[in-house]
């Protein structure tokens, strides 16, 4: 009975496996092909599961294999979360695409490594961009970007209102006084859970440093001394590093912000359980559920002018590619301002030209996505350009969470830059 | 035996790739190639705080996890191992845990355990307001208890289905002859069910060991290691070296560590569990 | 009532069923009932939470969180989440790589692993002893302290493929099937639960068998593999689940989209900010064929443990 039962069960499995065989080895004939036969490009990019970006790279791949018959680009996108791993997993087996994106600060890494190639675009084109999509090092250009992004402070006039404070502009940023009054006062409102919520609750590394190293840049210190990019001693725990970070801890400790925050603290804003909210331009969009109610402003200045933190996603070019003329094709080709206003209105981002700007509703001068430019082109910071910032920014960004968490801040920046400059001195400086 | 021969080409091949560099300064990432360090990066990783913490973490891990889980799984595999109706359904719901990915369930409690979350909200309910609940992943004294229990629930279906396997095999007789001789439900435990698990049992401790020392996982997408690195653990921490910061050579000489660590544990677990009669 | 029959030549046979692995009357009460299912609850409810939740939108998932409508799909209740994942995803795609792919690692793992199981516990030969040592040591090194040089290696392997009715040598394994299954079919786990599971059985049922002129795969096919069953059983799952859940690996592995895996899918949800409705939905997607292969699988693993008549 039980030999019969097993017996019947293996031939049942073993027709499972010979189904699965010949439906892996149908789909497999495509894919052994795939080591790209003449003229094909491959394109990586970060955005699969972000319909809207990978839609406008999807129609300017599309509308490039159209305009020519040399070569064809073959699009492969990641889920942004894991992108780095798989490029610096495929750079290892030197399997990286012709084309692909980066995010800014990653890019000296990249080009240190040798995983890409200094770009070679019109000049004219180069000059007409924001200075922040343009990815610099060793005074080469190796990325370049179709748009950036911007952090900035929204709020609900009516708390602001009902609190006495005033509305910062860009030309008028708070300063740290009137950031504090304006906490203080929201609180003593008691009509908000928070007065103001960090949005701490993304515990992925990048978020961190883009976040708010740009409050610590504000203060007055900085994740590496940018003079020479030696050592981070005496920026990241100087007397500047040391305010900022009680300032940052104090933000918990008097309640002000939740020491962890929701996975979307946007929407704990839109929802009314903070009074103002520390986020991004992606979220504008959603701004807008509240009318009149919901306005965006710059940081405070809290002595160094107000920072918000600069470069966002970035195209290069491998190092390992085989058409790298067809590649800076194809980049030059991309930059067209018909598609740097397109990524602008559908992904809600700064186009990196004032030529695009003019094409899109909302980002003419006076327009109301205005700010976003104003802001990054007055207060934008640029991470620091140096090989060393996948380490600098994990170290940041651990030592940023040990802070809220509420670990001693001296301690936290000494263990920081001491695990900083070794990183630094066993890397040679990364050849600064 | 093809099997040999798998585990050499993809297992012991990579992890002696992985011992030579723990003795170089190779980086994930570098212009230069790697050099020969002697044992540089060792001296580094024994002076390391968070080397340290991350160990003491792990043993905390184990040491809580491996008892509880083992016995949790034994009680319930125990109970469905009873003759009554409905039986199945309770074997698959307990089962339930197991079958979704720790990826989604680490992702499904991460979003329970916020402060104003599923969980407070149900200690709330079931405490009728007394108890308020904390942010448990975000506070240093309960982010690894919070991270035990959820793997406890996630993980002991698995180890139940084993003892279960391990119970089925003790012949029926056994305790007929043991109920003749008027024993008690503990004494028919303890002298036929817990005997008759000797090979299960130390399958089941070996099995629960590794994976305990190997937590990484629910560590990676629920707390990154914080706060205050009170859920930093050595897998953690290599990976964390290895990747993220690009020092290639750095993890590796934990990995190498780690690996001395858990075959000495499993050396001295096999040498008590070994046959004594 | 039925008792373990022997045969002459000191086999055990099958006991009927009954009497194997003898329950406890005495948790078969209402009591035991009562605490049976609060257990139940205990495992269920995230999972029923996280089917109820992918139903949801946002904002409803949030505001139900306070009272039992965060377990029951009640309210704003429709399929826009998973309308969401397939608009987002290519669920279909990655579900079937999947499911190819851990299916043929399973199989090939039972096989595999049981024949080297067979060979460390029935045959004698030199370096036997050490053998096993070295794959028991194997177990204790988690996969992710070793992926990157095992990612640099799998590179430099050739693979066979037809070209054109020719066969042809390729170099490299990266963004293939065979990358994300030949590296798992053998497995320490797998090779020890065997192994343990075949020393229970009797060596004097091979001694015949040697005895009657039956070959040592006659042997394995014939007499150690039928009764093995539990632990068959054991390693479909144990080599299912990692294989269902693979994400670290896959994702360094393979690039093109058509060759993912369903955990990497999971990823897609992380952009900017969590939308937990689809993530949620998702996630449902991904555990139903998982939880549909045991429920349906399960009578006859549990079928197999309990008429399989190993001896403890």
């Amino acid at each position: 009975m039980s030999r019969f039962m097993i017996e019947r069960r293996g031939t049942a499995v073993l027709a499972g496996v010979a189904t699965a065989a010949l439906a892996l080895s149908a789909c497999g004939v495509a894919s052994t092909s795939s080591g790209g036969s003449a003229g094909e490009l491959t394109l990586w990019t970060h955005n699969a599961g972000n319909p809207a970006e990978l839609g406008v790279i999807n129609q300017i791949v599309a509308d490039y294999n159209a305009s020519q018959s040399k070569y064809t680009v073959k699009l492969q996108a990641f889920p942004q979360e894991s992108y780095n791993d798989a490029v610096v997993a495929a750079a290892t087996a030197k399997k990286l695409p012709c084309v692909l994106d980066a995010d800014a600060p990653t890019v000296p890494n990249w080009a240190y490594a040798g995983y890409l190639t200094p770009l070679d675009l019109p000049q004219d084109l180069v000059s007409k961009q924001l200075k922040s999509t343009l990815g610099n090092y060793q005074g080469k250009l190796y990325s370049i970007g179709m748009y950036d992004a911007a952090l900035g402070l929204f709020a609900r006039k009516s708390a602001l209102e009902a609190a006495g404070v005033r509305i910062a502009t860009v030309d008028n940023p708070w300063t740290a006084q009137e950031f504090a009054d304006a906490l203080a006062k929201i609180k003593a409102d008691g009509k908000y859970q928070y007065a103001f919520d960090l949005g701490t609750g993304d515990s992925g590394t990048e978020w961190w440093t883009y976040g708010y190293s740009p409050f610590l840049q504000s203060f007055g210190g900085d994740l590496i001394d940018r003079n020479g990019y030696k050592t981070a001693g005496g920026v990241l725990n100087g007397d500047a590093a040391l305010k900022w970070a009680s300032w940052f801890q104090g933000l918990v400790k008097n309640g002000y912000t939740p020491a962890k925050s929701s996975t979307d603290a946007f929407a704990d804003f839109v929802n009314g359980k903070s009074a103002m909210v520390w986020s991004g331009i992606w979220h504008s969009g959603n701004l807008s559920k509240l009318g009149a109610d919901g306005i965006v402003m710059p940081p405070p200045d809290f002595g160094n002018g107000p920072k918000i933190g600069g470069g966002s996603w970035q195209w290069a070019v491998s190092s390992t590619c085989g058409e790298k003329a067809a590649a800076m094709d194809y980049i030059t080709f991309s930059l067209n301002k018909k598609y740097l206003a397109e990524m602008a209105e559908k992904q809600n981002v700064i186009p990196a030209t004032e030529e695009a700007a003019a094409m899109v509703d909302g980002w003419q001068p006076g327009g109301a996505k205005r700010f976003f430019l104003d802001e990054s082109a007055k207060y934008a910071m640029i991470r620091p350009p140096t090989p060393g910032y996948p380490f600098l920014t994990t170290t940041f960004a651990k030592a940023a969470q040990d802070i809220i968490a509420g670990g001693d801040p001296k301690t936290i920046l000494d263990q920081a830059v001491s695990d900083i400059d070794a990183d630094l001195k066993a890397n040679n400086h990364y050849g600064f | 035996m093809p099997a040999l021969v798998l585990i050499v080409v993809f297992f012991f091949v990579p992890v002696l790739l992985g011992f030579v560099l723990s003795l170089t300064n190779a980086r994930l990432t570098s212009p230069q190639g790697p050099q020969f360090v002697g044992l540089d990066n060792f001296t580094r990783l024994f002076s390391d705080p968070l080397f340290w913490k991350s160990l003491r973490n792990t043993v905390y891990f184990g040491a809580v996890v491996v008892p509880l889980q083992s016995g949790f799984a034994l009680g319930l595999a125990l109970l469905i191992n009873a003759r009554i109706r409905g039986i199945n359904v309770y074997r698959t719901v307990y089962f339930l845990p197991v079958v979704t990915s720790i990826v989604v369930v680490s992702i499904l409690w991460t979003f329970m355990y916020q402060r104003d979350g599923l969980v407070n909200h149900m200690l709330q309910a079931v405490s009728f307001n007394l108890i308020q609940g904390t942010d448990w992943l975000n506070n240093p004294s309960t982010a690894m208890p919070a991270i035990i229990f959820m793997s406890i629930w996630q993980a002991v279906g698995f180890h139940m289905v084993i003892w279960l396997a391990g119970l089925q095999t003790i012949p029926g007789d056994l305790y007929e002859a043991a109920e003749l001789d008027g024993a008690s439900t503990w004494q028919r435990f303890k002298y036929v069910t817990w005997p008759g698990l000797r090979a299960t049992r130390s399958f089941i401790l070996v099995t629960i060991t590794i994976a305990a020392l190997s937590l990484f996982a629910q560590i990676k997408i629920m707390t990154n290691g914080g706060p205050l690195d009170s859920t930093s653990t050595v897998v953690f921490q290599s990976v964390r070296a290895g990747y993220e910061q690009q020092q290639t050579a750095y993890a590796s000489a934990i990995s190498l560590v780690f690996f001395v660590l858990v075959l000495t544990v499993s050396l001295v677990q096999r040498f008590l569990t070994r046959d004594k009669d | 009532m039925a008792t373990i029959t022997t045969t002459r030549d000191g086999v055990p046979r099958a006991a009927s069923q009954p009497t194997r692995g003898r329950p406890d009357r005495g948790f078969g009460t209402i009591g035991g009932y009562i605490g049976r299912t609060v257990l139940a609850l205990f495992f269920a409810f995230p999972i029923i939470f996280m089917f109820a939740s992918s139903l949801k939108p946002d904002n409803q998932i949030f505001a139900d969180l306070s009272s039992l409508r965060a377990f029951l799909p009640v309210g704003d209740i429709s399929m826009d989440n998973y309308k969401a994942v397939f608009d987002t995803v290519p669920a279909w795609r990655f579900l079937a790589n999947s499911i190819g792919v851990s299916l043929l690692t399973v199989v090939l793992g039972v096989l595999v692993n049981s024949l080297a199981a067979f060979a460390l516990s029935r045959m004698r030969w030199r370096g036997r002893g050490f053998v096993l040592a070295a794959i028991i040591a194997t177990l204790v090194v988690p996969f992710e302290t070793f992926a990157l040089p095992l990612l640099w290696w799998v590179n430099k392997l050739p693979w066979l493929v037809m070209q054109n009715g020719q066969p042809m040598w390729t170099l490299g394994w990266l963004d293939s099937y065979q990358v994300q299954i030949i590296p798992f079919i053998a497995n320490a786990f797998s090779i020890y639960l065997y192994y343990s599971y075949f020393s229970t059985i009797p060596k004097e049922l091979d001694e015949a068998a040697r005895i009657d002129g039956a070959s040592w795969f006659r042997i394995y096919r014939s007499i150690i593999m039928p009764l093995a069953g539990p632990a068959t059983a054991t390693v479909a799952i144990l080599t299912f689940l990692p294989a269902w859940n693979q994400f670290l690996w896959p994702l360094m592995a393979v690039q093109s989209e058509n060759l993912r895996p369903v955990m990497v899918g999971v990823q897609y949800f992380f952009q900017l900010d969590v939308a937990w409705g689809p993530m949620m939905a998702y996630a449902s997607l991904i555990t139903i064929p998982v939880l549909a292969l045991f429920l349906s699988f399960q009578r006859a693993f549990i079928g197999s443990i309990a008429s399989s008549g190993v001896k403890g």
